[in-house]
């Protein structure tokens, strides 16, 4: 029996092969061929397997979503087989170049005559050039589409995944995570516990290169990980797995209950999501709202900027989903550790301090239009709350709020139709947000403290560096008694407060946030229903006051 | 040739899905060569991105001609089509 342990940062049991997550490879080598047919026929195969694959997704989309959703890969796959398109490249291959290279070439011609067109619509299509020509060229050079070639679901080896990686991940293939590397924050965390599957992360070089499409039971909530488990292990892990089966079923019964505690007492329990695909886990877990769409997601699924109609396709579908409940979306939040190529950010010596989120949303306007107009068109098909993320001054926000109404006056001009209710919120994430948070309640319809960044800035320790374990500490008094007073001020004018952050779902705290006010906990998808069952356990008016009178205590109380 | 003109009226122009559809239909008529003109610029109805790349848009005027067997059932075909789609 090999164990390995690591941390546990998804709970649940998962039995499954151990399978290393495959990167493809990005540089595309320009080479002479001499049988410029065989080379001609790579490019048929390739391009008839493309298409085989757009029609699969194309079913997929159509059963899970409807004919609209099939249109994008209905689309690719009519460009896939055109006729100009064809010939530019039976042209380049003939001349003598490889398939790979001239699909590029072939590729970025295209994608250009789309791109310089004056109609936003046509404009956009050069993506889906980009995107076809990219799966062509992706199955020619032996690289997998979303990393993992199996038959079978597997549990997922990888030393981390970074945000983009997750996004094209194949779900359906996966049991588990393991990870080398990577943080309880970090987004190989973040996507299992949306998924409600197991994940271990920091287990270094216990995993070997050998031990690929061996079995391996995976236990994300003691960070254990068994090979060869002998029948003893095997039992355990599997009762243990039996019994997750049964409190889920418990959970399933709390579906359609109130937020409500014993003494009437009420939260709402909203979602963080990252796509819109996630909106199926929100309702399936009974979600009352979403609390945090993380918008950035979009771009990082993409290879260039997302045009003002993919993003307002996407906005639409979430917010029409959810059927006029609300869905906060978070405007970009990019940079620290989301990079992403086509913004060309320069790199920088400490990016979590540096060039991100809203910043760089106010340095370059013209990308934060391009979501605002999305947005606010959206906002006509359900209850939109719009977030600026990464707020340190009361200037950002005003700044913001200006070219939010430009674009309310652009579309008022255009008698493009918006929503006149749309909420106005800030992300509480810097500690300087969190102090002056008594003027910025006076600018904004409510706060969502992040509280993954709030502990980081609080406590000046990197949520990414995993041997900062045991100083990253989220219960610490300050980052606590920063949310209280967030919750106060929030309260003194009139505005909701929220958390979307990892602390939200944290049961241990559960009782203190709601002896501080809190109105809204945003969580991942599959923490709904146990939050619910703790809030419908919890009795505020027993514990508020020595929960608080602790909190603001100067002594330590235990 | 049999030919007609037709003024476009969906307001994101000649657009990939339905520029699909109509690839497809051409498919059909086996022998026919779908042309699409607007201004000085022609292009075979065949080619998705082509057409696409013409940027015709809602209020524009295209002649569509068509060639081969069939010429008048396979036109009246054609425009019902555009009536449908475009």
């Amino acid at each position: 029996m090999i164990t390995i342990q690591g941390k546990g940062v998804s709970a649940g049991v998962a039995a499954g092969p151990i399978y290393f997550y495959q990167r493809a490879k990005s540089e595309i080598q320009r080479i002479a061929v001499t049988d410029v047919d065989a080379e001609w026929t790579r490019f048929k195969n390739a391009q008839a397997k493309a298409i085989e694959q757009l029609g699969a997704l194309a079913e997929k989309a159509r059963a899970e979503a409807g004919d609209e959703a099939a249109l994008l890969f209905e689309t690719h796959q009519m460009m896939a087989e055109d006729l100009d398109y064809e010939e530019s490249i039976e042209e380049g291959i003939k001349g003598g170049t490889n398939a790979e290279a001239v699909i590029t070439d072939v590729r970025d011609q295209f994608a250009e005559m789309f791109a310089q067109m004056d109609d936003s619509y046509m404009q956009a299509r050069a993506a889906d050039v980009k995107d076809v020509s990219n799966r062509i060229i992706g199955i020619l050079s032996g690289a997998v589409q979303g990393g993992i070639d199996s038959d079978v679901p597997v549990i997922l080896v990888a030393d981390d995944l970074a945000p983009s990686e997750t996004v094209q991940l194949d779900k359906s293939k996966i049991l588990g995570f393991i990870t080398e590397g990577g943080s309880g924050s970090s987004h190989t965390a973040i996507l299992a516990r949306t998924m409600g599957i197991p994940a271990i992360i920091g287990v270094g070089d216990q995993i070997k290169s050998e031990y690929a499409g061996r079995e391996v039971i995976v236990d994300g909530g003691t960070g254990v990980a068994v090979l060869e488990a002998d029948a003893e292990t095997r039992a355990h892990l599997m009762r243990k797995q039996e019994e997750q089966r049964k409190l889920q079923e418990m959970l399933d019964q709390l579906k359609g209950k109130e937020n409500v505690t014993k003494d009437g007492h009420s939260i709402r329990i909203y979602c963080n999501i990252g796509n819109p695909e996630d909106v199926h886990n929100v309702l399936k877990n009974d979600g009352g709202g979403i609390g945090l769409f993380r918008s950035e997601f979009l771009y990082l699924g993409c290879d260039d900027f997302p045009s003002e109609e993919f993003q307002f396709e996407a906005y639409k579908k979430v917010l029409s989903d959810m059927g006029g409940k609300e869905v906060v979306i978070r405007t970009l939040d990019i940079g620290a550790d989301k990079q992403i190529g086509y913004f060309n950010l320069p790199n920088e010596e400490n990016p979590a301090m540096g060039n991100r989120a809203l910043r760089i949303c106010l340095n370059r306007p013209e990308i934060f239009r391009t979501q605002l107009r999305a947005l606010y068109r959206a906002s006509a098909y359900g209850k939109l709350c719009i977030m600026f993320p990464m707020v340190a001054s009361v200037w950002e926000v005003r700044e913001a709020k200006k070219l939010c109404e430009q674009v309310k006056k652009e579309l008022d001009a255009e008698g493009v139709a918006y929503s006149p209710d749309v909420q106005i919120g800030i992300m509480i994430e810097t500690p300087a947000a969190a102090v002056i948070s008594d003027r910025l309640a006076k600018e904004v319809d409510f706060f969502s403290c992040g509280t993954n960044d709030l502990t980081q800035y609080t406590l000046a320790c990197d949520r990414q560096n995993n041997d900062l374990g045991r100083f990253f500490d989220a219960h610490h008094p300050a980052v606590l008694r920063l949310l209280k007073m967030v919750a106060d001020n929030a309260h003194k004018n009139g505005i909701w407060v929220g958390i979307c952050g990892e602390l939200g779902a944290d049961l241990q705290l559960t009782e203190t946030f709601l002896s501080i006010g809190i109105d809204e906990l945003s969580v991942s998808p599959r923490a709904v229903l146990p939050l619910r069952q703790k809030v419908r356990e919890s009795n505020v008016a027993q514990v508020r006051e020595r929960l608080v009178g602790d909190l603001m205590s100067d002594q330590i109380s235990i | 040739m049999k030919s007609f003109d037709y003024v476009i009226t969906d307001p994101v122009g000649i657009h990939a899905r339905p520029a699909g559809i109509l690839v497809k239909e051409i498919k059909n008529y086996v022998g026919s060569t779908v042309t699409v003109t607007k201004g000085e610029k022609s292009v075979n109805a065949l080619k998705l991105m082509a057409l696409m790349g013409m940027g015709i848009k809602q209020g524009d005027t295209v002649t569509v001609s068509v060639e081969g067997e069939n010429e008048e059932e396979v036109a009246a075909k054609i425009e019902e089509f555009f009536k449908t789609y475009f």
